[in-house]
């Protein structure tokens, strides 16, 4: 046997790119099915919140005007880093406490989803756009925009798969977001942004952060610089909270109350078109219908 | 560059001194008294109580109308709920359609008598009630009606199904263009309304209650109660509806979606704005202050897409300015009856007060105050059109909405300063743009946060444009296949 002792990981959270540990200092212990230590993750502050959402708000800009097919290049770049991971979150999974079968379906299914939503990104524009026929001789059409910086509760079971098909969309659709990682089962999601940090998605884009729900929960929900609201769990208070604090600045909100994110039904481009704005522009047509010349 | 000496100057004498046309009052039948319309009949109100509404170009009472209390309030959803279970539901959509159809042919026959009452109720000229709000209104009924049998076209791969029974809230700027707005969406999706206008302008959406029993649009499909603030609490608060629909303030629609926090009801909010009207240099410049002065004194201004934010390039301020001082020389305003009026009364005393409080804000702030020289009526809530110069970002008068024929104007030298003055508002409902040249207009139109963008025309509406804000202005959509979408479950 060998004596060689092996290296631990710091898990870190994630933010404008970076792997910064939280600003308050605190953690708090993540145990394996055998009720060991398996790490110490942060336990991330109103301020981490505060410095993930500047940094999503930077990066939307450049990330919304994105020409979407390349959008699409790049969640099929995560979905390639995340299959040639695949060993490494079946582990962490375990560790959580999935079968090995469990896990391994858990992570195929997060690297098929991230490919279905690469492939929506230019696509889904298409579906909900209309070009409207009005009466008087104007060129009017609508389409659709991102939102702007979405914050996003990941679902507590499920931790990989339930975090890759609430962000998947919300990128998808030219949205920057700030994540907070299931509480009991964050492991995966700060591997997943290592996953995200070599797959050439600027950095800003996706911010995840690990900690409490209960003291996270009402800065994610009350941030005045927070367009939209994302949350899955079916817990009636903190939808309630969630929708109070939403009205402080008129702020959309998306509940997925206990969607079971392994099946087919928790993908489809509504999930993209619950984050879209519906921009209509209008242009007035020289002399519709009087011209002579043409046909 | 154009120089503003070129600018032909206009005898402004002769377009006020036009002949009065004033629009006979005598087609429309206004009772004394207007009960609540709930099940299909009117009925008095369990409060007993009524409120008076008055005409605001001369102050005189039209009407009595009655108060809904919370009592009233439960009679109208109950009846909603019952019409929605026996009957809406179960009726093919294709019939469905035919009484939404139905409403807006009667709405196009009595065009003129709704068209003299909206315009003696709320004081806006005759010439929009009669031109815009009451063929919109009838179109909107119109282009919902054929929806309702085609919805499964509007949401590919899904199956929609209606929510139930809407509450519904509507201002006082359009009223029943508003009430159209929301009903009509509403019936073709096959909901059951509870609809509440706004107590300064409850006739004509009295006069729909009438027209729904002259198409026999079976009883509680649409119940119409009347009264203030507190009855569309009462509404929004009950158990019984499921969704809500409100066009109004982003103060008050802060307050309706914090009530709604913690129940399965739904939302659309069409709330304020403050847009920004973008003049570029390249512009065509008379169109432009044609679209300027329409988009901020359309409707005494009481519009919450106004162009209340002018942004001129600075290289032409000098010569814009001036011609729209010119062109608000010649603007009528006076009895809204009269078909020359271009600006008529204020919707209400109230509002005539906020307005008057702004304008003393705007010179307290340091900005400059220009004023058509025109009298105005002795009688009635009148408001000289306004423009503000020499306004700073940070001023109220350049952040707050007014809703009333008050502009803010500022200038810009760069495409990047415009945008980013554009977008400096907790606002985003719509946005205008003016220049010749395309490749800017698409920037611009791309970088403005606002749902609805017009590029070298402004205050155009239609019932296939969707119509609906960013941000602080609310969420959802009225009008087009968008507009569908608030009112299923897909």
């Amino acid at each position: 046997m060998s004596t060689r002792i092996n290296v631990l990981k710091t898990y870190k959270i994630y933010i404008n790119g970076q792997f910064p540990r939280t600003e308050s200092g605190r953690t708090y212990e993540i145990k394996n099915p055998k009720g060991e230590v398996a790490a110490n993750v942060c336990l991330s502050s109103r301020k981490d919140f505060r410095d993930a959402e500047v940094a999503a708000r930077t990066a939307f800009g450049g990330w919304s005007t994105r020409a979407a097919f390349n959008r699409g290049q790049i969640l099929y770049r995560i979905a390639e880093m995340l299959e040639g991971r695949k060993l490494q979150f079946v582990e962490e999974l375990m560790l959580h406490g999935s079968k090995k079968l469990q896990a391994e379906n858990e992570v195929e299914l997060a690297i098929d989803r991230l490919i279905y939503y690469s492939g929506w990104c230019d696509k889904y524009q298409q579906i909900f756009s209309s070009v409207n026929p009005v009466a008087s001789s104007h060129f009017n059409f609508s389409a659709l925009e991102p939102m702007g910086v979405v914050s996003i509760i990941a679902p507590q079971q499920n931790a990989l798969i339930g975090l890759v098909s609430l962000m998947a969309p919300v990128i998808a659709g030219g949205n920057t977001c700030v994540i907070l990682a299931s509480e009991t089962k964050p492991l995966s999601a700060v591997t997943f942004a290592e996953v995200l940090n070599s797959s050439d998605l600027p950095g800003g884009v996706v911010n995840i952060l690990t900690g409490k729900v209960s003291e996270l929960l009402p800065h994610f929900s009350n941030h005045m610089d927070v367009n939209a609201v994302c949350f899955a769990e079916d817990n009636a208070n903190d939808i309630k909270l969630i929708q109070e604090n939403a009205a402080l600045n008129v702020k959309r909100t998306a509940f997925y109350k206990n969607k079971n994110w392994m099946s087919e039904e928790a993908q489809s481009p509504y999930f993209i078109n619950d984050f879209q704005e519906v921009k209509t522009t209008w242009h007035p047509i020289e002399n519709i219908g009087g011209s002579k010349s043409g046909y | 560059m154009a120089k503003s000496k070129n600018t032909l100057k206009l005898k402004f004498d002769s377009a006020r001194n036009l002949d009065p046309a004033p629009e006979s009052a005598a087609i429309a039948k206004i009772a004394d008294r207007y009960e609540l319309f709930i099940n299909g009949k009117f009925e008095k109100p369990s409060s007993k109580k009524y409120f008076d509404t008055i005409n605001p170009a001369t102050e005189e009472k039209l009407s009595s109308i009655a108060l809904a209390n919370k009592a009233d309030v439960d009679k109208a959803v109950v009846a909603a709920r019952n019409a929605y279970d026996k009957v809406w539901k179960k009726l093919p959509a294709k019939e469905r359609a035919k009484y939404i159809f139905r409403i807006s042919r009667i709405i196009q026959e009595k065009a003129r008598e709704l068209a003299v009452i909206e315009t003696l109720d709320g004081g806006k000229p005759i010439k929009e009630s009669r031109d815009f709000d009451i063929p919109a209104a009838a179109n909107h009924f119109f282009y919902n009606a054929g929806w309702a049998d085609k919805l499964e076209y509007a949401f590919p791969n899904r199956n929609p199904k209606p929510l139930g029974v809407a509450g519904q809230i509507i201002p006082w700027n359009f009223p029943l263009l508003m009430a159209a707005w929301k009903i009509a969406p509403a019936l073709a999706t096959g909901n059951t309304v509870v609809l509440k206008p706004a107590e300064n302008t409850s006739l004509t959406a009295l006069k729909l209650a009438e027209i729904f029993q002259e198409a026999d649009l079976p009883p509680g499909v649409v119940n119409i109660i009347t009264g203030a603030g507190n009855t569309g609490a009462e509404l929004v608060n009950h158990p019984g509806i499921n969704k809500i629909a409100f066009t109004g303030s982003t103060e008050v629609g802060k307050i309706i979606q914090k009530s709604i926090a913690g129940t399965n009801k739904k939302a659309t909010l069409e709330l304020g704005g403050k847009a920004a009207n973008i003049i570029f240099e390249d512009a065509p410049i008379d169109q432009a202050v044609e679209g300027i002065i329409n988009g901020i004194f359309f409707n005494q201004g009481h519009v919450c897409c106004a162009g209340s934010r002018l942004f001129v390039q600075e290289s032409v301020y000098k010569l814009v300015l001036q011609k729209l001082k010119d062109r608000i020389e010649t603007l009528i305003v006076g009895n809204p009856m009269d078909k020359n009026t271009d600006i008529g009364a204020i919707n209400s005393k109230q509002q005539l007060d906020v307005i008057n409080n702004y304008l003393k804000i705007g010179q307290q702030e340091g900005s400059e105050i220009f004023q058509s020289s025109c009298a105005l009526p002795k009688k009635g809530f009148y408001c000289k059109p306004t423009i503000f110069t020499n306004v700073a970002q940070s001023h109220r008068i350049a952040q707050e909405e007014i809703f009333g024929p008050v502009l803010a104007i500022q200038t810009f030298r760069t495409i990047d300063e415009a945008i980013e003055k554009a977008n400096n508002t907790a606002f985003g409902l719509s946005a205008g743009v003016w220049t010749d040249k395309g490749s800017k207009i698409f920037n611009m139109t791309s970088k403005l946060r606002a749902g609805v963008i017009w590029a070298n025309t402004y205050n155009k509406f239609d019932p296939t444009s969707p119509f609906g804000g960013y941000k602080e202005s609310g969420f959802g959509r009225e009008g087009g296949l968008h507009g569908l979408g608030g009112y299923v479950e897909v």
